[in-house]
């Protein structure tokens, strides 16, 4: 049986690595939270500033205990709130700062505003996202409504499906967000609870490792007292237009970036990443699309799918912005069906944003494609691979009949 | 800013060199400007101390209006002792 899967990141890269890169790596067991923080230690990071909300809370204040113990040389600033948070280490990363923040859900939407201030101002800021729904009604659990949400921020976006991936996504983060053809800001999100909360064991690089890979921060826009410049000046119709296409350039540019980075990572790791994970893809005619955390749960119900003779793989979205158009195409046209899984719902819409990104990425050229499109687990209620399968199974068959013209709800009770 | 430069040239994330109010040339907000007599001027310094730009401009204790800041608040002709300052209309 053909498999591809497995071999970017997560546990697949790690046979492989044992007998290359051991000895710069050591294994420790850390929920994905203390592994944000432990990767943010190691990153050297001047100032953090973060205000707490669940499920990301431990992530800061891990980090408030490595400043405190003198772990970590750095000024860690606590604030009355996120929009404070976003605010202080934009100022902060102004004044030539490596910096980190780290948020869900409310906090996010809290920051909105800063959010668009930091990659308008091409800020190398690195934040953590431990994603979690969207009020009202309250929820504190997992799903992808706070991460949609930021789409059009201008920041660079990743999801890391387990610690592993969060863990070496936080360290390349600031690789990839410090190199001066880019200078935008990258935000690391992973499920909240399942991946925060859950102790996992991983790979991580030595403390030296770690340093040697990032270096001191040198690149950015920098207040200079020698040097005075004005820093987010009011730029209207003569020349907004012209710094938004610049920072549209700086996204473009980052592709070839984040390609460097992660060949430089799998180097010095062994963990080789790409922007779309592929599993059993082969020969699948057809395909299940997810995010996060489902994709590992997803292997596990596409495992079982094989053993019936069914001919399918799943795609899992490591690199959601810049949207990975070129891997896209080659791995999506090859299918007949797609079916994409969306933990977020898009009230209004044709379909949810993973959707519409890979229905615009192969329109006109490979409109023979048939697409699904399927929103489950909000507000984290759970997928197994019993009801990936059951998702396999009704959307093969909308699909077949035609039907697949709307969003279907999995899960919901009807 | 100058209208010639493109989106490759233009200065990194929305930051400009120090400096560039001199080139914003604001005295066209100006609905009426002041005017000083200066048969009736006192050399107090009192207008240049008060004006909030600063567009009145001091050589010595000689006192002129920079037309090409004044925002014509009136604030000077407000505070003239001597009534030394008129605001006059701009013409359209």
């Amino acid at each position: 049986m053909p498999c591809k899967g497995n071999k970017y990141g997560s546990r697949g890269g790690v046979g492989k690595m044992i007998t290359k890169s051991l000895s710069r790596q050591h294994r420790i067991a850390l929920t994905g939270n203390d592994a944000v923080a432990y990767a943010v230690k190691q990153a050297k990071v001047d100032v953090i500033s973060a205000y707490p909300i669940t499920p990301q809370t431990f992530v800061v204040e891990t980090l408030s205990r490595y400043v405190y113990d003198g772990e970590l040389d750095a000024k860690f600033i606590a604030v009355e709130s996120e929009h404070s948070a976003m605010s202080a280490v934009i100022g902060a990363s102004l004044a030539g700062a490596r910096t980190f923040t780290a948020t869900s859900s409310q906090g996010l939407a809290y920051m909105w505003e800063a959010l668009y201030a930091a990659s308008g101002l091409r800020l190398p800021i690195v934040m953590a996202l431990a994603a979690r729904a969207l009020s009202a009604p309250l929820n504190i659990h997992n799903d992808h409504s706070d991460f949609f949400g930021m789409r059009d921020a201008g920041w660079i976006m990743f999801n890391g499906e387990e610690a592993q991936e969060t863990y070496d996504l936080t360290i390349m983060a600031y690789k990839i967000a410090e190199d001066p053809r880019v200078l935008l800001p990258v935000v690391v999100s992973y499920d909240g609870f399942i991946v925060s909360h859950a102790i996992s064991d991983f790979y991580a690089l030595n403390d030296d490792v770690v340093a040697e890979f990032l270096g001191k921060r040198t690149t950015g826009p920098k207040i200079d007292p020698d040097n005075p410049r004005s820093f987010g000046v009011l730029a209207l119709q003569d020349s907004y237009f012209e710094f938004k296409r610049q920072q549209y350039e700086a996204m473009e540019k980052s592709r070839q970036v984040i390609q460097e980075v992660f060949k430089k990572y799998a180097e010095i790791s062994g963990r080789e990443y790409r922007p779309l994970k592929e599993y059993m893809t082969e020969d699948a005619e057809t395909c299940i699309v997810a995010m996060g955390s489902t994709v590992g749960t997803a292997r596990q119900a596409i495992r079982i799918l094989r053993e019936r003779g069914e001919k399918v793989g799943v795609v899992g979205i490591l690199q959601y912005r810049p949207w990975p158009t070129k891997e896209v195409e080659q791995i999506f046209s090859k299918f007949k069906k797609i079916i994409v899984m969306e933990k977020t719902v898009s009230h209004g819409a044709r379909a949810g944003p993973m959707y519409e990104d890979i229905a615009s990425t192969l329109y006109p050229k490979y409109s023979n494609v048939k697409m699904i499109d399927y929103t489950y687990g909000l507000g984290g209620r759970d997928i197994s691979p019993q009801g990936i399968i059951d998702i396999y199974r009704f959307g093969k068959e909308l699909i077949e009949k035609d039907r697949n013209d709307k969003v279907q709800f999995y899960g919901v009770r009807e | 800013m100058g209208t010639s430069v493109t989106w490759r040239e233009i200065d990194l994330g929305g930051s400009v060199a120090g400096g560039t109010s001199e080139n914003y040339k604001t005295g066209n907000w100006r609905v009426e400007r002041p005017v000083i007599d200066y048969g009736k001027c006192v050399k107090c310094l009192i207008c240049w101390l008060y004006c909030p730009e600063p567009a009145i401009v001091r050589r010595g204790n000689e006192v002129r209006v920079d037309y090409d800041y004044c925002k014509g608040c009136g604030i000077c002709a407000e505070e003239c002792p001597v009534k030394a300052i008129s605001m006059v209309p701009e013409e359209v």
